[in-house]
């Protein structure tokens, strides 16, 4: 049989760092048929799919797919309309707070298609996925198996010619993969010239390929139908093949796994569970699940992702309470509080849960002194672990460079290290090699048989799950059967374990409500719509997205409009330069009318309040040192007569100044207080009224008459918080993407660079809009403050701004990697501009050259002449317009800036 | 007992391991405590520095020229001259904080004894300088003429004589205090952030799942957290007072450096327990970071280490009692500046360690249950 290819790979090799992904790799995959790449994780099958969707930058070779050079921009963007990529992990392209419906719509968008063309082809889908009844829930709450096909819902909404599936059906129960692969047969027959390329771990599904190449560190080492590749090794199933096919060093240690018959042994059961039931708010992940759990026994567990397996598990641990029902270990009811049951058990969970930042021995070590292991012991025991796991080798290594099947290895031993009489494992092989994973058994086989320890076990492999002393079968938080392998298969009159499998989830669903597609059902291709290179309707599309997703995440929300009243409320409060009610005390020596008077004049300012006198300059120092009083004044012996009489007697002034700034004030009001004094002396005539000033000072406090400090603050809080939130918020726009993957929507659609990038700024720019609303309202109600100038020469002012800084912080995200980095960058780098050179704190005249350089560099500044500008000093457009274009020059530039520097493949 | 002192000290150990692998993390304590201390104490300062003047002179005379001389640097800029109608767009621009304006006739009127007015036009906008900025010019304006006049022989005395003495920062050296003040702060920052996000960073790995199925306890794993990373910080704020603030600053520190190191761990106690009791409110990174940054920003500004307590409406001063930031600042003044003893601060000390518990109590009670209800 001899089939055009799709896609030719000629001397293909990738890396990444010093890792070598693929080496030298050439292949031709047939055209129209369904093209299977096998093999374990790790070897290169997803950066093999991801180059030839194009969602990866080529870095040495050449690849020709759908009849054009994968290298040209212009051929990539015509690909972009007929390949439909699905990136590996459950429902990974998917949004999880959007509804099924949404996530559809805005593939639907992403391609042009009209709404009536959306909703007619989104219809047919869900009826033929079976998706039909649950248009509305969001797609973070549906199962494994759903997730997996609304996403390939989200592939298929524009017909493409080449779909390229990465391990589809992985951590999918049988009956969701079986249904699954049906689904991909039919919508096979009814577009009969589309190619499929797919790639699994579970080399039974390869069974149903009609062309397979399996692969091994980053190169092929065979490739033809099944029956080829079986007929080549002479091994009756494909499992067996691989391993065959695998070079000489790696399958040396395989030996085929043989399980010895169970000793009975006495005693209660090992583990028990009772009615156990665990709710998250109205979702019930355990319901009333029953089962026990012999001494000595190995116990499967088996489900799809999110049956709540894990939770199960983690209920017997003491993770987690359960809502209802009970767990019991060796027979007694579980207190997670009790340090001796825990001594007992050993926990195995899903993911790497060890400390990436100590070696191999140091996480050993670590664990065996938490463990209490003796000290003679302790050595000899991680001595022992290194030398079972075969780890002596990677012991001073760090976890994180480590391949996934030698971690995993090391979590096992760290979970057996105190010699545990139970162990519970969460999926202990998924990712594993086959060759790997048989050694796993064989251990816990082991230790089983030999040493009598009970092992828990949940796994999506058939044969781990036929290796079990018994096994239970997990649907919907349910437990659907328990019994022996053998007998399970016998119960139901299957064939295998796997077909009895799906014959109890069959019960369970009810009868499958997916209906086949029609051809003539499917609505035929809208080709004119998307050719443009920018359609506001896919910028439309991602800001819609970016909105629902705002909206759904309520947390957030709450942050980016309360946060910044917060904090207006606490710098219109807190920070406040109007010193008032300093505390002072008397030591009042001369206690004479005149001395009297003088303390009136004090404790009659607002500025300052009375404490009671001090007979002692001591007494004086301490409340000083105390901090009771700021400002001590001692008057003197014969203060009164001296003053009457013209002799210029001297009091003495004592301030505080731990504060310096305080201190100065303190030393302004002093002045004030004592012309004050002075001046009521002269009008009674008992000075010389020539007294004091020769001169005299109008002050004129311009922009803000009563000179407070919150009418001077508004407009500064306003810069602040439109700068630091919004860039914030949007800084975590693009990365977020790139942290869960949803990204690949962006590389392998028709969307452009600019589209993407202005579709996730607007949102935040119009919460941050609102937001500016609010401040306004806020310091209008709370402080009185109102806008003195042209009301639209702030509004508008205000929208450049904000549209300057979430251009910003969508800047940040194209460079930054994790979403906690982009935060951080986004607060340092605008906090630093906006608080020092921007006029907050210092006035820009004030600041150094260098300085206000600085100033002039960030949108900030400009910014704050027209917030204090409108606000404070009445000024309208035709003062502040250059400002205005400033800003605005500052949006297109970061927007530009993002655009140049986002890549539309990744590297 | 000896079982949790030892499983708080093993896991001291571990936390202290993870710290030194995490390079990031170790240029953020050396820069906040290095530069971060020195760029703001010698730069950022509310006191007046370099003000912007400027002046109409519409009289010319010596006393006006005078005056314009005597108003100096550091406080301000040297003073430029503008005309009279140039004022407002001057003012408008932002381009001078303080316009003085000098009638016709000032000095002939001044001589006569007519006491004229000198206008000071001043931006209230820039509250931090407008009002000391304009009573040391007021002061400026009234010394000179003083000295003017005893120069051309008038006599002028005043009644009496205020003898000011600062205590504690003579020169009132604005560096004194916001050196001190920014090691405060970062204390705080650095404290939340480190432990809170030491157990997200373990919740996000699920290496705390793997602790809490072995025989430890949760309030050994968060007093490990706090010892361990409390420790970081001690150790570095104590290096920062010394070659920072003491050495590469000369700022004095009038009291006992020991009891302000007694004083600065019961205070991080009380903060690393709020930072893991805010940690149990989230459940990401950027929640945690979303939800600190508010808290830690209301702590330091209106701890009393920005703007002072007495500026701050009574509720409010009330309600921040309930910050062991505000308690902390009154213990550090009282002792690096005024030399306090115990006597005088044990108060402070007192209501640390009792915030300081009840966070404790309150992130214990909820560890447990943030564990449970994730996911």
């Amino acid at each position: 049989m001899t089939r055009d290819a799709v896609a030719s790979l000629t001397g293909v090799s990738h890396r990444y760092g010093a890792t070598a992904a693929l080496s030298d790799l050439s292949l031709d995959i047939p055209s129209g048929c369904m093209a299977g790449l096998i093999g374990p994780d790790g070897v290169g099958k997803s950066t093999l799919l991801a180059l030839v969707s194009g969602v990866r930058k080529l870095q040495d070779g050449g690849i020709t797919v759908l009849g054009g050079d994968i290298t040209a921009p212009a051929h990539r963007r015509v690909c972009s309309r007929r390949i439909a990529y699905m990136p590996q992990g459950l429902g990974r392209n998917l949004y999880p707070t959007l509804s099924v419906y949404e996530n559809l719509d805005f593939f639907g968008q992403l391609f042009g298609q009209s709404r009536a063309e959306r909703h007619a082809r989104i219809m047919t889908l869900l009826q033929a996925t079976g998706l039909a009844p649950f248009p509305d829930r969001p797609a973070g709450k549906l199962s494994g198996g759903m997730k997996q096909k609304l996403s390939l819902c989200s592939a298929l909404i524009h017909d493409p010619d080449l779909v390229i599936l990465d391990e589809p059906t992985t951590g999918v129960d049988p009956l969701s993969r079986r249904q699954f692969w049906d689904l991909i047969a039919t919508i096979r027959e009814t577009r009969p010239g589309m190619s499929v390329l797919v790639s699994t771990a579970y080399m039974e599904e390869a069974e149903r390929f009609d062309w397979l190449a399996a692969m091994n560190a980053g190169r092929i080492i065979a490739t033809g139908s099944p029956d080829e590749i079986r007929a080549r090794t002479g091994q009756p199933t494909l499992e067996q093949a691989f391993i065959d096919l695998l070079p000489e060093a790696e399958r040396r240690n395989h030996r085929s796994v043989e399980v010895p018959p169970r000793p009975d042994r006495d005693g209660p059961p090992a583990i028990e569970a009772r009615g156990l039931t665990r709710r998250f708010g109205d979702f019930t992940a355990v319901d009333h699940v029953d089962f026990q759990i012999r001494p000595g026994e190995i116990f499967g567990f088996l489900g799809s992702n999110g049956c709540g397996k894990t939770t199960t598990m983690k209920m017997l641990t003491g993770l987690q309470t359960a809502s209802e029902g009970q767990a019991l270990l060796f027979g007694e009811p579980l207190d997670p509080d009790d340090m001796a049951t825990r001594r007992r058990v050993g926990y195995m969970s899903q993911s790497f849960s060890l400390y990436s930042e100590l070696s191999v021995r140091q996480n050993l070590d670590l664990h065996a002194r938490l463990y209490h292991l003796p000290p003679d012991r302790r050595d000899e025991r991680v001595a022992q672990m290194l030398q079972d796991f075969d780890l002596q080798p990677h012991a001073d290594k760090l976890p994180d460079g480590l391949p996934l099947g030698i971690r995993q290895r090391l979590q096992l031993a760290v979970a057996v290290l105190h010699a545990p009489e139970v162990l519970i494992l969460d999926e202990p092989t998924s990712g594993v090699d086959p060759v790997a994973r048989d050694g796993f058994w064989q251990y816990l086989i082991r230790l089983s048989r030999d040493e009598g320890v009970t092992i828990f076990v949940s796994t999506h492999f058939m044969n781990e799950a036929e290796r079990c002393d018994r096994i239970s079968l997990m649907h919907a938080g349910r437990v659907l059967a328990v019994g022996a392998p053998s007998e399970l298969v016998r119960q139901r009159g299957a064939a295998t374990l796997e077909d009895a499998f799906v014959g109890y989830l069959q019960e369970a669903a009810g009868p499958d409500t997916a209906s086949p597609v029609q051809p003539s059902e499917m609505p035929h291709r809208n080709g004119a719509a998307s050719d443009r290179s920018f359609d506001p309707m896919r910028l439309w599309a991602f800001a819609r997205r970016e909105a629902i997703e705002i909206l759904r995440d309520p947390l957030r929300l709450t942050f980016a409009l309360l946060g910044p009243v917060i904090l207006l409320l606490t710098f219109g409060y807190g920070i406040s330069f109007d010193v008032e009610d300093l505390p002072f005390a008397v030591l009042d020596q001369d206690q004479s009318a005149e001395s009297r008077t003088l303390t009136e004049a004090f404790s009659g300012s607002r500025f300052f309040v009375e404490q009671p006198p001090v007979a002692t300059p001591a007494e004086l120092a301490t409340r000083l040192q105390s901090a009771r009083i700021v400002l001590g004044l001692d008057i003197p012996p014969d203060f009164g007569r001296s003053l009457l009489s013209g002799e210029t007697p001297e009091i003495r002034v004592d301030i505080d100044g731990a504060m310096p700034f305080r201190a100065e004030t303190v030393r302004g009001y002093l002045q004030g207080a004592g012309a004050s004094y002075l001046a009521g002396l002269a009008a009674q005539g008992r000075i010389p009224a020539m007294s004091a000033a020769p001169v005299s000072v109008e002050t004129r406090f311009r922009y803000n008459q009563a000179f407070k400090s919150v009418f001077a603050m508004i407009p500064s809080v306003i810069m602040l918080m439109l700068v630091l939130i919004p860039s914030m918020m949007s800084a975590i726009g693009v990365v977020r993407e790139k942290e869960t993957g949803s990204i690949a929507n962006f590389r392998s659609t028709p969307a452009s660079r600019t589209e993407f990038l202005l579709g996730k700024q607007l949102p935040y720019a119009a919460v941050a809009m609102i937001s500016f609303f609010s401040l306004v309202a806020v310091s209008y109600a709370v402080f009185g403050g109102s806008i003195k100038g042209s009301v639209s020469a702030l509004v508008v002012g205000s929208l450049l701004y904000v549209l300057a800084t979430t251009g910003f912080g969508v800047l940040i995200s194209t460079f930054t990697r994790t979403q906690i980095a982009a935060t951080f960058a986004a607060a340092i780098v605008s906090i630093i501009p906006a608080i020092n050179f921007s006029g907050l704190l210092v006035p820009v005249s004030s600041l150094s050259t260098g300085g206000q350089l600085a100033g002039r560099l960030f949108p900030s500044a400009w910014y704050e002449q027209i917030s204090v500008g409108t606000f404070a000093k009445g000024l309208g457009f035709a003062d502040l317009w250059p400002n205005h274009l400033v800003l605005a020059g500052f949006f297109v530039l970061f927007v530009t800036a993002s655009i140049l520097l986002l890549n539309k493949q990744e590297a | 007992m000896r079982a949790w002192v030892r499983n708080v000290l093993l896991l001291s150990r571990k936390e202290l391991r993870s710290l030194r692998a995490d390079p990031v993390m170790f240029v953020l304590i050396f820069y906040v405590f290095s530069v971060a201390v020195y760029l703001v104490a010698t730069g950022v300062r509310l006191e007046v520095t370099n003000a912007s003047v400027a002046y109409v002179d519409q009289d010319r005379s010596a006393l006006s020229r005078q005056i314009v001389g005597a108003i100096l640097p550091p406080n301000f800029k040297p003073p430029e001259e503008i005309r009279a109608d140039a004022v407002d767009a001057a003012m408008d621009s932002g381009r001078f904080v303080f316009v003085l304006s000098f009638p016709p006739s000032f000095e002939a009127d001044v001589l006569r004894g007519r006491t004229p007015a000198v206008q000071l036009n001043v931006d209230a906008t820039a509250m931090a300088q407008a009002g000391n900025g304009a009573a040391f010019l007021q002061q400026i304006i009234r010394e000179e003429t003083v000295r003017f006049l005893t120069e051309t022989g008038s006599d002028v005395q005043a009644p009496m004589d205020m003898v000011v003495r600062i205590r504690f920062n003579p020169n009132l050296n604005a560096v004194w205090f916001s050196s001190v003040m920014q090691i405060i702060n970062n204390i705080s920052i650095l404290s939340v952030l480190l432990t809170g996000a030491a157990l997200i960073r373990e919740r996000e790995h699920g290496t705390i799942e793997h602790l809490l199925v072995m025989p430890v306890t949760p309030s050994e794993i968060m007093t490990a957290k706090i010892c361990a990373n409390g420790l970081a910080i001690i150790v570095a704020a104590i290096l920062s007072l010394w070659l920072v603030v003491q050495t590469a600053l000369n700022v004095p520190v009038a009291g006992s450096v020991p009891l302000f190191v007694l004083g600065a761990v019961i205070y991080l106690a009380s903060v690393t327990g709020l930072g893991i009791l805010l940690a149990t409110f989230t459940s990401s990174m950027p929640q945690f970071g979303l939800l600190a940054l508010p808290v830690l920003i209301v702590m330091n500004l209106l701890s009393g280490s920005t703007t002072p307590m007495e500026s701050m409406p009574d509720w409010l001063r009330m309600a921040m009692q309930m910050s062991p930031s505000t308690h902390f600042v009154a213990f550090a003044q009282a002792i690096l500046y005024r030399g306090a003893g115990p006597a005088i601060v044990w108060p402070q000390m007192a209501i640390m360690a009792g915030l300081g518990a009840a966070f404790f109590a309150l992130a214990l009670r909820r560890f447990r249950q943030s564990m449970a209800s994730a996911r």
